[in-house]
């Protein structure tokens, strides 16, 4: 079944991403105020989805099943485990993405703007995340202090969405929805909207992927340690 | 529970009077810090005086770091964990309780850093209301943060590089609030000092609250 979705779902995501970049990059018209540096509005603030909702709201509801004595599945773990990994790179386009479009518009590389300082706090405590994973320990140890740090490192997603509003910062509120929003709509709307399912798509392929790879891993040292011991015991048998 | 929590607290503070690592290593480490900012800032009195609350609290923080490694390394090895197990303690308790005792030693810390924040970067502070209760409110979410952390990073030979990468991204709205109302507390009238001492009241509870409840599966 997996296997299946895995085969579907790859180059349907990369199709859509595909179509989004070409719509965005050389059918839709450039912006009335920005020009052709609007054409961003098709990539980095659907990374910024993925990477903030998606990842980390999949690696914190996980989290919670796994803390969850009812639901607790080493299957949630490993689940966490893959979307923080891909959401970490999600996270780092965000900011490489949102960096090169800031550079011409606002006139430099970085700012110490709430979003973006909340956004690259958000990359650090999930890098934190990763780490703690490495440190050797007991499977069901490990998951559970992991589950916990994604918990406590969630925190920062609200903060980094309400940054916008908390204080007055260089990046721009909602694009769509919201009091303030800008007016967009036709074929800009619609490449927009393309991009959020494609990255999406993207992001799924992506951790089914990193999952299937963390279950045959675990798998090979299951094998590996029966190996161990039948070959021990039958050391044992001829001694 | 918080029979528990004063029995832990009393363990490690005497330990900590006994030993005096906390006088002697963390309290040195911390001034320190405080004499390298001045180096890197240079000898201008208006621009210490102006980065003192940033640099007030960003010692506290590296030296909570240290102090709380120093603290978790009491607990020491698996062995200590289920001999605690066995007297029946309340992890909970001995989450409050380690928090307890750190508490009283970053207290002391900071009484010391301010101190020598006054005399080295000439600061004057005029609001002493909102001062103090913004070192004991950051105090409390730090030494929580950090206790809370230290359990989840592990034995001591990866805590040590793994407890600041966890802990120091977090700390940060105490970093911001504590040093606002820092500025606060130097600018008189400023009115602003309300605000964050909420921000660091939130933070406080928010890490007692998940550290009590999550302190013991993690333990487990």
């Amino acid at each position: 079944m997996m296997n299946r979705t895995l085969r579907i779902l790859g180059p349907v995501s990369v199709a859509l991403v595909a179509l989004d970049l070409v719509l965005g990059f050389w059918v839709t018209p450039p912006d009335q105020n920005q020009g052709d540096y609007a054409r961003f509005l098709y990539i980095h603030p659907a990374l910024a989805w993925v990477a903030l909702y998606v990842a980390i709201g999949m690696a914190a509801l996980c989290s919670v099943l796994y803390l969850w004595k009812r639901t607790r599945s080493l299957k949630y773990d490993r689940l966490a485990a893959a979307a923080v990994e891909v959401g970490v790179v999600f996270i780092f386009l965000t900011l490489v993405t949102g960096s090169i479009w800031g550079h011409p518009v606002w006139g430099v590389w970085w700012t110490w703007d709430a979003r973006l300082t909340s956004t690259a706090l958000l990359g650090v405590l999930f890098v934190g995340y990763l780490a703690l994973r490495r440190v050797p320990a007991d499977p069901e140890v490990r998951a559970k202090r992991c589950a916990a740090a994604a918990l406590f490192a969630a925190v920062d997603v609200p903060i980094c969405h309400f940054s916008v509003q908390w204080w007055q910062t260089l990046h721009q509120t909602e694009t769509v929805f919201g009091p303030d929003a800008i007016k967009i709509h036709g074929i800009m709307a619609w490449t927009m909207l393309l991009s959020f399912i494609g990255f999406s798509a993207l992001f799924a392929w992506m951790v089914l992927l990193r999952y299937r790879i963390e279950v045959n891993s675990s798998t090979d040292q299951d094998l590996a340690l029966e190996d161990a011991l039948a070959e021990r015991r039958a050391e044992g048998v001829t001694s | 529970m918080w029979r528990d929590a004063l029995l832990i607290a009393g363990r490690d503070l005497r330990i900590e009077i006994r030993t005096r690592v906390g006088l002697w290593q963390v309290l040195p480490f911390a001034f320190l810090t405080l004499l390298l900012f001045a180096f890197a800032l240079g000898p201008k009195p208006g621009l210490l005086a102006q980065a003192a609350p940033g640099l007030f609290w960003l010692a506290v923080m590296l030296s909570v770091v240290l102090a709380a490694q120093r603290s978790l390394a009491l607990e020491g090895s698996q062995a200590t964990r289920e001999a605690g197990r066995l007297l029946g303690l309340d992890p909970a308790g001995i989450f409050l309780g380690k928090t307890l005792a750190l508490l009283v030693e970053v207290l002391i810390l900071e009484g010391g850093l301010l101190l020598g924040v006054v005399v080295f970067f000439h600061v004057q502070v005029t609001d002493w209301l909102v001062l103090v209760p913004s070192c004991l409110l950051a105090a409390a979410g730090l030494c929580a943060a950090s206790i809370f952390y230290g359990s989840l990073a592990g034995d001591a030979r990866v805590r040590a590089t793994l407890l600041p990468l966890l802990f120091l991204p977090l700390a940060a709205p105490v970093l911001i609030a504590g040093a606002k109302a820092f500025e606060a507390s130097v600018q008189t009238g400023s009115g602003s000092g309300a605000r964050w001492l909420g921000v660091l009241a939130v933070f406080a509870l928010v890490y007692l609250a998940l550290g009590v409840a999550l302190y013991g599966p993690m333990e487990e």
